[in-house]
């Protein structure tokens, strides 16, 4: 399998290659299993196509993977193994998650006009702040528990709901993304007063 | 000796002997026993509604209180189970309602339950004490309107993840003014509830003791219920949100003096939606907890988490999401000397769980935790070493149940099979009961098992094994087994038919995606006509050309006295 894959990343395949997952799903990094003792019987007239690991021929793993493999691995049926009545729980949450777009504005002191970004579209704080540092053509500075952020004059601040302004990244990504209300890109004095408080 | 004395006597002697097991062998020493042991017993266990009958259940046990039956096979509970398979609870109700019984209570499990059984079971018992459906399905709120109205005694009703039609009736509201018998109420799976008649509810039921609350309970309301039940020992919340505005930080002033009354609080669930800045207001209680259920408590995560933990020093029993992480499972091992049970469920059911927990956090609770006996981990790895500490360090599990969410990954340290980590195990742990394994296995794990785990009941298995001999190392080492299923393992007909007769003492055996075929179960359904040898099929190839030489896709077979089901769906075959 591995082969195969490698082969199909060099013909881009892979843009054409038609998947059973949802549209719009990211395909997740790990590969499916190829381990997986599938015993799911492949039609009879592909079993001979299908059946050497070894096979080469693009085309016929092509057709496999289409019809064979299992999709992606969240979809293998029953796993793992937790009650429909948790799934569905978890479900709406996640749903209602990911449909929305989470969009704040970010002002930057001194510039003329304020952005919008979409907070989902990133896993983090390492890709929130560079993204930030490519939209207003600023860097950050290093950051610490201790002293917030150190070598810039920068500071990424934002406000909660709670209305207080606060230090990016002292809270867990997943609290941040669901009580921060805007940004602000403070700079000068402000920042530096920021980045020793307590 | 003993036939010298009453049968009053007998019976009395008899009345110390509550397990169920117990009870059965009592029943099977002579006949004199059978006969006093069946006239006094009140209450009965029917592990597969299937195997008997209701009329053969009356008709040996007259006296019978309390019911307990199960329907689907556990693999239902993963969608493994089409829609319409079976499990209906309304022959039994009907029985029941027509005979003479006495029935108090009932518990059902995994079963179909519609509105009809619910209004029959409520009109037909006058003494009916206590119903506790668990995963059922198949009734609405109306269903539990007539429980309400018409069960006068009422004390318990429990409804534990069942899907629930909610309609908009005030099913709540049917509980007359004069219902004051409750003592637990759960109905934290539903998505609606009619607030004020919650309250008067509470309000006039003083024996309440157990109250688990949904969704649609806010905190304000949660405190004027307390305020009204601090006799509280069981309390499971609904939704734990306040905003931080000023009427809100009365409401919080509150909640926090009435949770101060609260001193019997031992178990506590729910936060279903939570404000993290709230839960200061439960820590005066953490401290005498037993069993703390933050399963579903997606919002309670980093050091709010540890923070409340730190706190429950007394817990024995700790579910828990695995946003907890190997950190937070290191806090619990150093606080939570007491810890018998853990079940980390994943926070990301459908996903490879970033978050997830790993073997550094179990061998970490296993080094802090030695009374643990009861494990459910759902984590991201594991390795063959930790499991070997785990097991040197606690020799006690009843029921070891480990999901790697990737099923076939093997230890990612040494790329080896998972066989030597649960043969520790198994091995270590001699009064095991319930095994579930996961990860890259072989047949040598299976080779283990029938060696060691000689008090094995249960035994779950998916994507392990390379033959045949996996299977029967199994079949033929454990002697007490009673519960096997599995999924996607390479076993076939040469195990499935080597030893018929193991079958008739166990409950069930379920095989799916395995490499059993029709002509291995006709064959062995022919042998074993006290088998119901079932197969379900959801393609349409079986039936128009079905070969013996077609493997299987689900079979399901189960011991029973009363011959093949006559509510069986045209997509469940059973074999004869």
């Amino acid at each position: 399998m591995e082969k195969s894959i490698a082969f199909e990343k060099d013909l881009n395949l892979e843009a054409t290659e038609l998947r059973l997952g949802l549209p719009g799903t990211k395909e997740s990094e790990k590969q499916t299993p190829s381990t997986i003792k599938s015993n799911k019987r492949v039609l009879p007239d592909m079993s001979e196509e299908c059946g050497s690991e070894d096979n080469s021929n693009v085309s016929h793993v092509k057709i496999c993977d289409q019809e064979v493999a299992p999709p992606a691995k969240a979809q293998v049926v029953g796993w793992p193994p937790v009650r429909s009545y948790r799934k569905n729980c978890f479900q709406a949450k996640k749903m209602e998650a990911e449909t929305t777009g989470m969009y704040v504005k970010v002002s930057m002191d001194g510039a003329p006009y304020l952005r919008k970004i979409d907070l989902k579209v990133y896993k983090g704080y390492p890709e929130l702040l560079k993204a930030l540092e490519d939209m207003f053509k600023f860097s950050v500075g290093k950051y610490s528990e201790r002293e917030g952020y150190n070598g810039s004059e920068f500071v990424p601040t934002y406000e909660d709901k709670d209305g207080d302004w606060m230090l990016v990244g002292d809270v867990p990504w997943d609290m941040f993304i669901s009580s921060c209300k805007r940004m602000r890109i403070m700079k000068g004095s402000e920042a530096r007063g920021l980045g020793c408080a307590v | 000796m003993m036939n010298y004395f009453p049968d009053e006597v007998l019976e009395h002697v008899f009345d110390f002997v509550t397990s169920h097991r117990d009870r059965n062998a009592v029943s099977l020493v002579c006949k004199l026993w059978y006969r006093v042991e069946r006239y006094s017993r009140q209450r009965v266990f029917i592990g597969n509604c299937y195997a008997i009958s209701p009329e053969r259940l009356i008709a040996r046990f007259p006296g019978v209180k309390s019911l307990t039956l199960k329907g689907k096979p556990h693999f239902a509970d993963f969608n493994l189970v089409p829609q319409d398979w079976g499990g209906y609870v309304q022959p039994w109700i009907e029985a029941l309602a027509r005979s003479r019984i006495g029935l108090e209570e009932l518990r059902l499990k995994r079963m179909v339950v519609s509105d009809e059984s619910l209004d029959v079971l409520s009109r037909s018992f006058t003494n009916f004490k206590s119903l506790v459906l668990v995963s059922c399905e198949g009734f609405t709120t109306d269903g539990l309107a007539a429980i309400a109205a018409n069960c006068r005694f009422l004390r318990e009703l429990d409804l534990q993840e069942n899907e629930i039609e909610e309609k908009k009736n005030h099913w709540l509201g049917c509980f007359p003014d004069s219902c004051t018998s409750l003592v637990s109420l759960n109905f934290a799976c539903l998505k609606e509830i009619n607030l004020a008649a919650l309250e008067r509810l509470v309000a006039r039921n003083p024996n309440l003791k157990s109250l688990k609350l949904n969704r649609a309970v806010p905190l304000e309301a949660l405190q004027r219920i307390l305020m009204r039940a601090p006799q509280l020992v069981d309390l499971g919340t609904g939704s734990f949100v306040l905003d931080r505005d000023s009427d809100d930080s009365e409401t919080y002033r509150k909640l926090r003096t009435t949770i101060l009354k609260c001193r019997s609080i031992r178990n506590l669930s729910g936060f279903l939606e939570v404000a993290p800045h709230c839960l200061p207001a439960i820590y005066p209680i953490c401290v005498n907890l037993t069993y703390l259920n933050l399963s579903y408590a997606a919002g309670i995560h980093g050091s709010e988490l540890i923070k409340l933990i730190r706190l429950c020093g007394k817990l024995q029993r700790l579910w828990i999401l695995d946003c907890i992480g190997d950190k937070g499972l290191e806090i619990v091992a150093s606080t939570c000397k007491d810890l018998q049970e853990l079940r980390v469920f994943p926070s990301d059911p459908f996903g490879a769980g970033h978050d997830a927990v790993t073997e550094t956090g179990l061998v970490a609770i296993s080094s802090g935790c030695p009374k643990l006996n009861s494990l459910l981990y759902f984590c991201q790895q594991m390795t063959n070493a930790a499991l070997i500490a785990v097991a040197k360090n606690c020799p006690n599990f009843i029921r070891f149940r480990l999901c790697i969410l990737d099923p076939t990954k093997p230890d990612p340290v040494t790329m080896q099979p998972l066989d030597e980590g649960f043969g520790a195990i198994v091995q270590s742990s001699k009064r095991l009961r319930r095994l579930s394994l996961s990860g890259l296995l072989t047949d040598r794990v299976f080779l283990y098992i029938g060696m060691y785990a000689e008090q094995l009941e249960m035994l779950s298995i998916a994507f392990a094994g390379e033959s045949d001999k996996g299977m029967l190392y199994v079949l033929n080492g454990c002697k007490k087994l009673r519960k096997l299923e599995i999924r996607d393992s390479p076993f076939g007909d040469m195990a499935l038919l080597r030893d018929v007769g193991k079958y008739e003492t166990m409950r069930s055996l379920w095989m799916s995606s395995c490499d059993v075929t029709l002509g291995g179960c006709k064959t062995l359904a022919k042998k074993m006509p006290r088998l119901n040898v079932e197969i379900i099929n959801e393609n349409d190839q079986m039936e128009f050309a079905p070969e013996d030489s077609q493997k299987v896709e689900k079979m399901y077979l189960y011991r029973t006295l009363v011959g093949p089901r006559k509510d069986a769906p045209e997509f469940v075959w059973t074999l004869v």
